[in-house]
């Protein structure tokens, strides 16, 4: 195995071995401590634009499945970092090894980092910018600032699609790099689906609802689709956010997003729903979050995170209008809150 | 924050260990209790286990040591009072307790609330056919079975369910007629069998060879849920898990199956209506996602302490919080001690759980591993790639082992075989099928073993083959032993793959190698939260894979490590456990920093709570010094963990690793069998003569000296016990030709063996070679049962002032000669004031708890101040201010282990013990023989009482059981002694005799409530008459005694008092009448 080295952009070095493209590359470098769902995580497009760092330690046990599996076409994550990556695998469903599959999509990755202390770093210092150096590759990595570039536009579908048509609800859905099982999520619903461009404005289809995807990087790179959201509000059709798509329909509503110091990657965020004792377990993938404090009169906090109290979901008081900063499609992760869906059905 | 109001509860130990129910349940009742504690409410606790943490002062409020049953239990309740009741804290034996005194309902007359789970919810998920349709209701699978009367209705439901299918004898105790068939054939051969057991058999759905999958959940009253932990069977379905090797997290389920199950484990506990802990355990099919549930269990479980090991997630005391009516969100992560309680902890690390079994131990007992559990303790290893924690957890296990690779080779005939039908070797029998050139494919298709971890597996062996290419130091890639550190290779594995003649010296060249190069290890910290918050955790493992320590080290030479006692095994449990946490206690309190250093996840002392540091690791010499040269401790506590810390102590100090208490060196001394013989001589104290010996010409020399009976105890042992009492030349030859090896590498120690010699144990602590505080306990049955098995009075009741006077002198003088400071134990044979040494330890032996608890004096604690160097006085209290008796009994898990003899000798058999306090031996005893699991007869008796001495000793029991108006059953010889002394009975007949009544099928019908069998001779044929009684009275659940000493002090007991007479009085209650 050739050598491999992590940069960080405070000079920190972490050196292992390549087991995925030979390829020099940038992004900001994150953690995600979930113990399971490495082809997801890699397929979501939340991901575009970042280096992930794996803190469960052995990964690739058990390969990487056919593509129906998968959360989007291709991997989005820029690389992969592990401490033990398992060259053989087991699975029935697995068709190849992550190895392999890296290489095929032509992504560095790298084995034999110790992930905890890395992480413990990004935790003090915060997520940072950093750069995969593979031995005997030449440096071609660009000079990149993860805020600035709109990633939601490189991963975003380029025209509509449709799905499930004909049904008798018709959900807008904007694709700021939906996951795949947002879209499984709705179809198992039976509603139709219009998928359109992150900065396509839809409020001249018809449609009964409105559904904000995930998608990855800085939200204040999609002010147009805030500004189509806002038209969307002068009616009165239900409106669920998701991760991004929470952030997106805060600033719609007036208030403000920040960047988190090291963000929340993880299949084990509790989140409570506010003033109730009801309490889930949540996959997450996000490194902005909605300041609650900003939130006017009009608009209430619906759930809030229990480890560190950053807001994990807004409503409307009176307008069937919600959102969450939570994944719950799920995939990778817990599917606790997947009843959300429903609730969102519900007011079709 | 709603909390009950409830003002004092009741908790339900699970008494003794046993297979199947071990330290966990210590664990679990310790952190139940303590919380409590923290809400101000006064805590009862019911648990005659005396040498538990739990039962120790300052834990509960009252403690009782009496039996968990509802006889005792409804005493106990009637006296105290309690507002509430907790049943999921002491395993399977609280539980069935607790449904019954709720079926009888005195709950409801006392007007008990039973906190957490609901009894409906437990009696839902116990009974089998009330579970599936539970779990219908909101379906989910379950496994299919269907019960039968005969072979064709058998043919019928295996045709409906699909070959393969198990078939189970109804109501049969101990697996006892089952099996799995593959087809019509096997079906018929198998029925047939188990019909014979039973009139109804049980058909099932076979699924071996299924992945087997567990799920630990957590629900709070408002119907928040949490998974904290799953965990994945490395054997699958067809091997308990309580026999298998588990990782934790699951390994090889992708996130589908991982969240498939997580859900359904969710829906299982909201509907069954479970308030606290339950684990679900599933059968997943290795080619799709399609599941069974197998079992849940509405209690803490050996899972579900595993899992609080394994994530840091304090599942019991979260447990018991949630039952008081907390909700999840209440409460907070009491390891970051800044997020919530409500979240599932991410994994930074693999764990590997390991079974350790005895099976050596027993006479003729079948060394497959199945559907029953056998195993007597576990381990957890802790690492950062799966090759590392395996290789940790082999060498933890304790059984001579060195990791997966570089042991001693195992002999093997059908590697095939052994493959496929496991067996307590199969781990190693995969290592030697690897290095024979099996594929992991060849190797997968015989065990069903996932093959990702056979081909884990076989990198350690590929690291080891590239090593065993080098036979020098020098020559290894400082990469490939980087790379052999990785995967858990110890220094010692590296020394023999390259070929180093002397182990220990070539162990610490590499040591001196690697560490010139660098190649260390680091701690790292279980936090719950794979690092995302910061953590003040104090629970910490050492890995290669890593590149910096997360604890920053003072250096201020204030810590005290202790070594804890590894793995529970017959001969080390809890007890030491007890002693090892008694010590971090008193290091703390002196203003130390208490460092752990265990590995055994049913302990207390694994609990980070419970020290200042915790080292979840090895207790090699190579891990300990690793730890030592990091810790730089003002000592080393070796004598609170049993063996395995004292056996390290000459190693240490040969690295000036500084000892605390008793020198390495007269450690030495006292273990050493010739120096120890050498001193004793030199000071004038008897023992009994010995020799080691290397040939048979010697034996037979040496026994033409001293007489028989002798003890025999090889070095080498081939099959069967390690040691024997032989009466004549026969035995020994037999024994010596079975069971061992002589030879000049091999020598075999020969003493002999005083018959009908009382032994009497003196547990001590001394301070600069002056004893300082003592206990002297007797023995109920004569000298050649184990010490760990035989039945212990103290303070003495029949044992000469002479004699007491003559153990203290003797006592006194060792403890000066070895210049002893800190805990020791001698034990002696006495007979008629002649008194003899059989062994000394220069440690905390398997009574400290008992005689610290009955004493009310804690004896670790004086030896820990002794070892700090703190002066310390002599109590003012002793043996003699006692007025009421303790007795120590021994428990027997002889049901789990199919065709093992239950008799007993002296190497140990008992895997637990409990403590009882009456006014005089006779309640004491009482008490004790009931919490072990005896039941006072109620009308017939089997007697069979050995030799002419052994008859004589149970006469006058056969007299009371008379006129008590028993009806005795008496096998020839002692018919006719019966008859002769006027004792009417009714003679019986031996197995091999074809006459009626035959004692076998008086057993079957369950006619007899009693059986004392005793064994004319200390030696055990395999298939005789008394075997097949003995046998036939454990499978059967018939009380059985084997030792007359015993039988009788047990008869006398109940026939003179009844268990109505028996006073209900508390632990502190015994000690404060005692002041006055």
């Amino acid at each position: 195995m050739r050598k491999a080295t992590l940069i960080l952009d405070d000079g920190t070095r972490f050196c292992g071995h390549s087991f995925g493209a030979f390829r020099n590359i940038g992004g900001e470098v994150v953690f995600n401590t979930a113990m399971t769902g490495y082809p997801e995580s890699l397929t979501d497009p939340s991901y575009a634009g970042q280096i992930m760092v794996l803190t469960y330690p052995l990964i690739g046990n058990y390969g990487v499945p056919a593509n129906d599996l998968w959360e989007s076409t291709q991997i989005h994550a820029e690389a992969l970092i592990v401490s033990d990556y398992s060259e053989d695998y087991s699975h029935w469903n697995a068709k190849e090894s992550l190895g392999d599959w890296l290489k095929r999509e032509q992504r560095p990755a790298i084995t034999g980092i110790d992930t905890r202390a890395l992480t413990r770093l990004l935790r003090e210092r915060g997520v940072m910018m950093g750069r995969i150096e593979i031995e005997g590759v030449e440096d071609t990595s660009l000079d990149l600032d993860y805020g600035v570039i709109n990633y939601v536009e490189t991963v975003s579908c380029q025209d509509i699609i449709r799905y499930n048509e004909g049904a008798e609800e018709r959900v807008v859905l904007i694709d700021c790099g939906v996951k795949t099982n947002i879209i499984r999520c709705l179809m198992k619903r039976g509603v139709e689906i219009i998928r359109v461009p992150w900065d396509y404005d839809f409020n001249s289809l018809d449609f009964d609802g409105l559904l904000i995807s995930n998608g990855p990087g800085n939200p204040d790179n999609c002010q147009v689709t805030v500004n189509h959201i806002q038209r969307a509000m002068q009616n009165n059709k239900p409106v669920f956010g998701i991760c991004m798509g929470n952030q997106l329909l805060a600033k719609a509503s007036g208030a403000t997003v920040y960047k988190l110091k090291y963000g929340h990657r993880s299949h084990n965020q509790p989140v409570r729903m506010v003033g109730t004792e009801r309490c889930f377990i949540t996959s997450q993938n996000h490194g902005y979050a909605v300041d609650g404090t900003t939130l006017n009169e009009e608009w209430l906090p619906l759930f809030e995170n229990m480890n560190d109290g950053s807001n994990e979901g807004i409503r409307h008081r009176y307008k069937p209008w919600f959102s969450v900063q939570f994944h719950p499609e799920a995939a990778a992760g817990p599917t606790d809150t997947e009843f959300l869906f429903d609730e969102f059905i519900k007011l079709l | 924050m709603a909390r009950y109001s409830i003002k004092k509860v009741l908790l339900l130990g699970s008494g003794a260990l046993k297979i199947g129910e071990a330290g966990e349940f210590d664990y679990s009742g310790s952190q139940a209790l303590k919380a409590l504690k923290e809400e101000g409410i006064e805590t009862v606790l019911i648990n005659p286990n005396i040498a538990t943490v739990q039962t120790s002062e300052g834990i509960a409020d009252n403690v009782y040591f009496l039996p968990v049953t509802p006889y005792f239990v409804e005493r106990v309740v009637d006296k105290e009072r309690p507002d509430a009741i907790l049943l999921s804290f002491g395993g399977q034996t609280a539980l069935n307790c607790g449904v019954e005194l709720y079926e009888k309902g005195v709950l409801a007359r006392y007007n008990i609330q039973v906190l957490g789970t609901p009894v409906q919810a437990i009696i839902d998920t116990e009974d089998r056919e009330k579970f599936v349709q539970r779990l219908d209701e909101i379906g989910v699978k379950t496994i299919r079975s269907e019960a039968v009367c005969n072979t064709e209705q058998a043919r019928c439901a295996a045709v409906r369910l699909g070959y393969p299918v198990i078939i189970r004898a109804a109501y049969a105790l101990g697996g006892l007629g089952s099996g799995f068939c593959d087809d019509e054939q096997e079906l018929d051969a198998l029925c047939e069998k188990a019909f014979s057991f039973s009139s109804q058999v049980l058909v099932e759905k076979s699924l071996k060879g299924w992945k087997e999958i567990e799920y630990e959940v957590v629900r709070d009253r408002y119907d928040n849920c949490i998974t904290v932990c799953n965990m994945e069977n490395f054997d699958p379905l067809g091997v308990h898990t309580g026999e298998s090797i588990v990782v934790a997290p699951s390994q090889t389920l992708s996130n589908s199956e991982y969240h498939k199950l997580r859900e359904l484990a969710i829906r299982i506990i909201r509907h069954i209506g479970i308030v606290g802990e339950c684990n679900v355990q599933y059968a997943l099919d290795p080619e799709s996602e399609d599941y069974r549930v197998i079992e849940v269990n509405a209690r803490l479980s050996r899972s579900s302490a595993l899992a609080s090991k394994a994530t840091g997630y304090p599942l019991a005391f979260i447990a018991a919080k949630l039952s008081l009516g907390y909700g999840l969100f209440d409460l907070e992560n009491t390891v970051t001690k800044s997020t919530s309680a409500f979240f599932e902890p991410a994994l930074d690390y693999v764990v590997c759980k390991i079974p350790r079994w005895d099976l050596g131990k027993f006479h003729g007992v079948e060394r497959e591993i199945g559907s029953s559990m056998k195993s007597v303790g576990e381990v957890m290893a802790i690492g950062r790639t799966f090759e590392e924690a395996i290789q940790k957890g082999l060498r933890m296990i304790g059984q001579g082992m060195h990791g997966f690779v570089e042991n001693q080779e195992l002999k093997i005939t059908d590697i095939d075989k052994a493959l496929r039908e496991p067996t307590d070797k199969r781990i190693f029998v995969i290592s030697k099928a690897l290095r024979a050139g099996y594929t992991v494919e060849q190797i997968h298709s015989l065990t069903k073993i996932d093959k990702w971890f056979l081909h884990k597996l076989h990198n350690i062996m590929e690291t080891s083959k590239q090593l065993h290419a080098h036979h020098t130091l020098q020559t290894i890639p400082i990469g490939l032993l980087y790379k052999a550190k990785l995967q858990g290779f110890s220094d010692f594995q590296i020394a023999r793959a390259i070929g180093l003649d002397d182990m220990e010296q070539g162990s610490l060249k590499i040591r001196e190698y690697r560490k010139a190069f660098g190649v260390l290890p680091v701690v790292k910290q279980i936090d719950t939260l794979a690092a995302e918050y910061p953590a003040q955790t104090n629970y910490l493992y050492l890995t290669y894979s890593g590149t910096e320590d997360e604890v920053e080290y003072a250096d201020d030479h204030r810590s005290v490590i202790v070594l804890g006692s590894g793995a529970y095994r017959i001969g080390s449990s809890v007890e030491f456990d007890w002693c090892s946490v008694q010590a971090l206690n008193t290091i703390r309190k002196d203003g130390y920093r208490s460092v752990m250093i265990n590995y055994n996840p049913e302990t207390v002392s694994t609990d980070y709570d419970i020290c200042d540091r915790l080292y979840f690791d090895e207790l090699t010499f190579e891990r300990v010094m690793d730890i030592i040269e990091k810790e730089h401790p003002h000592g080393v506590i070796v004598s609170t963990g049993g063996q395995i810390p004292n056996n390290l102590a000459m190693q240490l100090d040969n690295l000036d690793v500084p000892i605390l208490g008793t020198s390495a060196a007269s450690i030495d001394n006292a273990e050493d069998r010739d120096k120890f013989s050498a001193m004793l001589d030199r000071i004038g104290v008897d023992q009994p003569e010995w020799r080691a010996l290397t040939s048979m010409e010697d034996i037979a020399a040496f026994i033409d000296k001293v007489g028989f009976p002798v003890l025999v105890r090889p070095s080498y042992v081939l099959s069967g016990a390690a040691m024997n009492v032989c009466s004549n030349n026969d035995e020994l030859n037999r024994f010596l030709k079975l069971a061992a090896n002589v030879s000049k590498k091999h020598p075999v120690v020969v003493s002999r063996f005083i018959e009908n010699a009382k032994e009497i144990e003196m547990d001590a602590v001394a301070q600069n070679g002056e004893i300082i505080a003592y206990a002297i306990s007797e023995h109920i049955e004569f000298a050649g049962v184990h010490s760990g098995d035989a039945t212990i009075q103290f303070p003495p009741q029949k044992t000469y002032i002479e004699t007491i006077r003559r153990i203290k002198r003797i006592s006194r003088k060792i403890a000066e000669e070895l210049r002893i400071s800190g805990p020791f134990n001698i034990q002696y044979l006495a007979r008629d004031n002649d008194i003899k040494v059989i062994e000394c330890n220069l440690r905390a032996s398997r009574s400290f708890p008992f005689v610290s608890k009955v004493l009310k004096l804690n004896f670790i604690d004086l030896a820990t101040r002794i070892m700090l160097g703190k002066k310390v006085e002599k109590p003012f209290k002793n043996l003699f201010d006692i007025d009421y008796v303790g007795i120590k009994a021994s428990q027997f898990s002889f049901n789990r282990l199919q065709n093992a003899d239950p008799v007993l000798g002296v190497d140990m058999a008992s895997t637990g013990e409990v403590g009882c306090l009456g006014e005089d031996t006779q309640c004491a005893i009482l008490k004790a023989m009931l919490s072990v699991g005896y039941r006072i007869p109620k009308k017939n008796i089997l007697l069979s009482t050995g030799d002419a001495k052994q008859k004589v000793e149970m006469l006058s029991a056969a007299h009371l059981l008379q006129q008590k108006g028993y009806s005795l059953f008496a096998t020839g010889g002692t018919s006719r002694y019966l008859t002769e002394n006027g004792i009417p009975n009714t003679l019986v007949y031996w197995p091999n005799e074809k006459s009626q009544p035959q004692a076998l099928d008086l057993l079957h019908r369950k006619e007899i409530d009693m059986v004392v069998n005793i064994p004319k001779d200390l030696t055990t044929g395999e298939l005789d008459n008394g075997y097949r009684i003995r046998r036939a009275a454990v499978d059967l659940n018939i009380p059985l005694f084997t030792n007359a000493r015993l039988a009788s002090a047990f008869i006398s007991a109940f026939c003179t008092l009844s268990v109505d007479d028996l006073i209900i009085k508390s632990w502190a209650e015994y000690e404060n009448e005692n002041k006055c």
